[in-house]
């Protein structure tokens, strides 16, 4: 199963094996990741699954679709390598992926 | 104070339906909600985007989906507060006392939280000093234009709301349109007419950037905006608008001694009741084994807590299970004859 890492903006990490499949954002809700809220529940409707990708995995995601950019505007503080986890749905490519939660999510 | 059968918590489906459902038992409700409308997510998160799960229903909008609740429940000439956020919950023997933040006061032996994620707020500015301003030179709303003439005004934000106002307020006022990237969304129409006006040099757009720090002391004299290169530039503001959307706040529901479960708030799946007898929680703020999200289960939660909230309301009464189709009870509390 991939390696997917979450830090938190101190720099605490916590690295779990998430299922093909899932989210980011569930691959976080299910194991107790603090940071992602995912208030909407993954309809891409809240931007508090908010996340900023390490920047050498940006270009080995789907870009981003319109309505998750326009939603991101919306995020706590968004960066260029912002991207709402409920988008980016696991894959062996995506093995070692590190994703940082923003300071708060609102 | 107001004394009612049930009071229900939040307008989206699952409390309108809930209206319905207590309304065929002839149970009298009244309903608070913090948006200005009904509908809760429906309307406020996905008002265009189809839903393809409820039964019977095989496509419909979440604008949709609200407009035909309110239509079903009609009959029932149900109150609706709006633009108000219940505070407290106070326990009175079997009844409950229910305050909200404009001093509104129901009593009522049932209470059924149908509160999706929290109620709606919008999301805030996050620089220092932000809440210093907040409503005296800094808005997340325009109530009354009247208040925005003549000044200085920075916009920000990508969508509707900050187009709309900077097309609106540029008639009487400078505008300076702020958002963090080039592209707006909006309609066609709205965006033409943006670039219209900041051809024409009636109004200054600052893109891609981001609000660095507000500036001044009693009142807001200037903000410093920081563009993606680094370069920060001073402008000249004595008012600021931020439209950064809503977000969704579990708020005071947290302090009513309820047992919860990080956002949610533990059921029964019997008849959807909390720890606290009369309290009952339905659609997506409820957890129990196996609950799913879905507009459907909150149907189901609420029929089934409306039959507790009955025998509570009427405990010298029999309850008796009635099918709307043969039931003259029913068809009569639907002014159907």
């Amino acid at each position: 199963m991939p390696k997917i890492t979450y830090k938190d903006n101190q720099d605490n990490s916590k690295t779990i094996e998430v299922e093909n499949g899932l989210t980011v954002m569930e691959g976080a809700i299910q194991n107790d990741i603090p940071g992602i809220d995912a208030d909407c529940g993954g309809s891409m409707a809240c931007a508090t699954c908010h996340v900023y990708v390490e920047e050498k995995w940006l270009d080995k995601l789907p870009k981003a679709e319109e309505a998750e950019v326009d939603m991101i505007d919306m995020a706590y503080e968004p960066k260029k390598n912002s991207r709402l986890s409920c988008q980016l749905i696991i894959s062996d490519e995506l093995d070692g992926l590190v994703v940082t939660t923003p300071e708060k999510q609102s | 104070m107001k004394k009612k059968d049930v009071v229900i918590i939040g307008a989206g489906p699952v409390g309108l339906f809930a209206i319905h459902q207590l309304g065929i038992k002839g149970l009298k409700a009244v309903v608070i909600d913090n948006l200005d409308k009904a509908g809760g997510q429906c309307i406020e998160l996905y008002p265009d985007k189809p839903i393809y799960d409820i039964p019977a229903v095989p496509e419909c909008t979440g604008e949709e989906l609200t407009k035909n609740l309110l239509e079903q429940i009609k009959p029932f000439n149900t109150e609706f507060f709006y633009n108000e956020r219940v505070d407290e919950v106070k326990q009175d023997k079997d009844n409950w006392i229910v305050k909200t933040n404009k001093n509104n006061e129901f009593t009522a032996p049932n209470i059924i939280i149908a509160g999706g994620v929290g109620s709606f707020e919008p999301r805030k500015l996050s620089v220092k000093d932000a809440e210093k301003y907040e409503g005296k030179s800094l808005f997340y709303s325009v109530k009354n234009k009247d208040e925005f003439k003549n000044k200085n005004i920075s916009i920000f934000g990508g969508g509707d709301s900050a187009l709309d106002w900077t097309l609106e307020l540029s008639k009487f006022s400078k505008i300076t349109l702020i958002h963090r990237r080039s592209d707006f969304r909006g309609a066609p129409h709205t965006l033409s007419e943006i670039q219209k006006l900041e051809n024409e040099g009636k109004i200054s757009i600052k893109t891609p950037c981001q609000l660095d720090s507000i500036n001044g002391d009693k009142n807001i004299e200037s903000i410093s905006i920081k563009f993606d290169d680094g370069k920060i530039e001073k402008i000249k503001t004595d008012t600021i608008l931020s439209f950064f959307g809503l977000i969704m706040k579990l708020g005071p529901i947290t302090e009513w001694g309820l047992n919860m479960n990080k956002k949610t708030i533990d059921v029964n799946s019997e008849n959807f009741e909390t720890n606290k007898k009369g309290i009952f929680a339905a659609g997506d703020i409820c957890s129990y084994p196996g609950k799913l999200k879905l507009i459907l289960s909150g149907f189901h939660e609420v029929a089934l807590a409306s039959v507790e909230c009955f025998k509570r309301a009427r405990p010298n009464e029999k309850y008796r299970f009635e099918f709307t189709t043969s039931s003259k009870n029913i068809q009569n509390r639907l002014g159907k004859k």
